[in-house]
């Protein structure tokens, strides 16, 4: 297997291995998206006991879990970049933080605006909003790092300690509904085995989770792009790249 | 189809400003993200070339110095000829 992922260490096969992904993840990103969200909005039923503010459900839990894992993901590229002296980790951990963010966010926003109705209230400090919103800020602290720094070797080192101090949120963010007692449901989704959840219902929130998912992956792969030229600027074949992207653009004027 | 009519689908059986504030500032942070990072990327290959023109002219009017000054074994600041 290491001599399977051997050649990917190189900053440029996997500058050109992203961009060569990235038309596929688009095109699934949008397929996946589109019937997702058009059937959760018109198709899928109202909830017998949250009517259609049940349809907020379809956006909040995606970009909720989505959240964590994007943070596992990170903290993963911190802990590899650290351990074996991995530049491109922190490439990629660079790229993750603020697609971790944004997520973290919408969970948050769409969970107030489902609150309000639902709970009466659009935020109160409980276990589960709370350590949500922690992870809000773990975000915001790594991605300050990164850019805090001249030096991205070093901003990688400071943002990767911050980010595996971090991880100690997750597993408090995942059971907070369970060892606390929280306004916040417990979960619906995965219950494994027995999913509390009708099958009319289960499938657009699986189309949704994977077109989400598919997004992260397809923002993901440009910032990654972005941070390993950003990293390698004086290597040869960034520079040869440059021009002809920059010779490019300038033919495309002159047609204009 | 669970709705009846297009204002039945806007009003979301009373529920529509809570699902429309939802979807509607999701989707403005995540095209605010894509566009963002789709910019980003053309604005670090913009960067580089910069830099990159700015040290072959660098390169350039020090070589010119070097040639000029030969016979005086005087230190020239290349940042001001560049400037000139």
């Amino acid at each position: 297997m290491w001599k399977w992922l051997h050649p990917y260490a190189n900053p440029e096969i996997s500058y050109h291995f992203a961009g060569k992904i990235l038309p596929w993840l688009t095109a699934l990103t949008i397929v996946f998206l589109s019937i997702g969200i058009l059937w959760a909005l018109a198709f899928a039923p109202a909830d017998y006991q949250q009517g259609d503010s049940f349809r907020i459900f379809y956006l909040h839990v995606p970009a909720a879990s989505l959240s964590m894992g994007i943070y596992l993901g990170m903290a993963i590229a911190a802990f590899t970049s650290m351990v074996w002296q991995f530049k491109l980790a922190d490439a990629s951990a660079a790229a993750m933080a603020p697609v971790g963010a944004v997520f973290t966010a919408i969970a948050l926003i769409t969970g107030a605006a489902w609150g309000k109705p639902m709970w009466g209230t659009w935020w109160i400090w409980d276990a589960r909003l709370t350590s949500e919103l922690i992870l809000l800020f773990l975000y915001l602290g790594v991605i300050a790092l990164h850019s805090a720094f001249e030096d991205k070797n070093l901003a990688g080192k400071a943002a990767g300690i911050l980010t595996l101090v971090g991880v100690i949120n997750l597993p408090i963010i995942k059971y907070s509904v369970e060892w606390w007692n929280t306004l916040h449901q417990g979960s619906t989704v995965s219950k494994l085995g027995k999913p509390s959840m009708s099958i009319e219902m289960l499938w657009p929130f699986l189309f949704c989770f994977i077109g989400f998912a598919l997004l992260v992956a397809t923002i993901i792969c440009i910032r990654f792009r972005s941070e390993i030229l950003a990293r390698n600027s004086v290597r040869p074949w960034v520079k040869t790249l440059v021009s002809t992207q920059l010779a490019l653009a300038q033919h495309k004027s002159m047609e204009k | 189809m669970q709705f009846e009519s297009f204002n039945a689908f806007l009003n979301m059986g009373g529920y529509g400003f809570y699902v429309w504030l939802s979807f509607g500032v999701s989707a403005a942070l995540l095209l605010a993200l894509i566009f963002s990072s789709i910019s980003g990327h053309k604005q670090v290959i913009k960067n580089i070339a910069m830099h990159q023109q700015r040290t072959d002219k660098l390169r350039q009017a020090r070589r010119k110095n070097k040639k000029s000054n030969a016979h005086t074994p005087t230190d020239t600041n290349t940042d001001t000829e560049v400037a000139q």
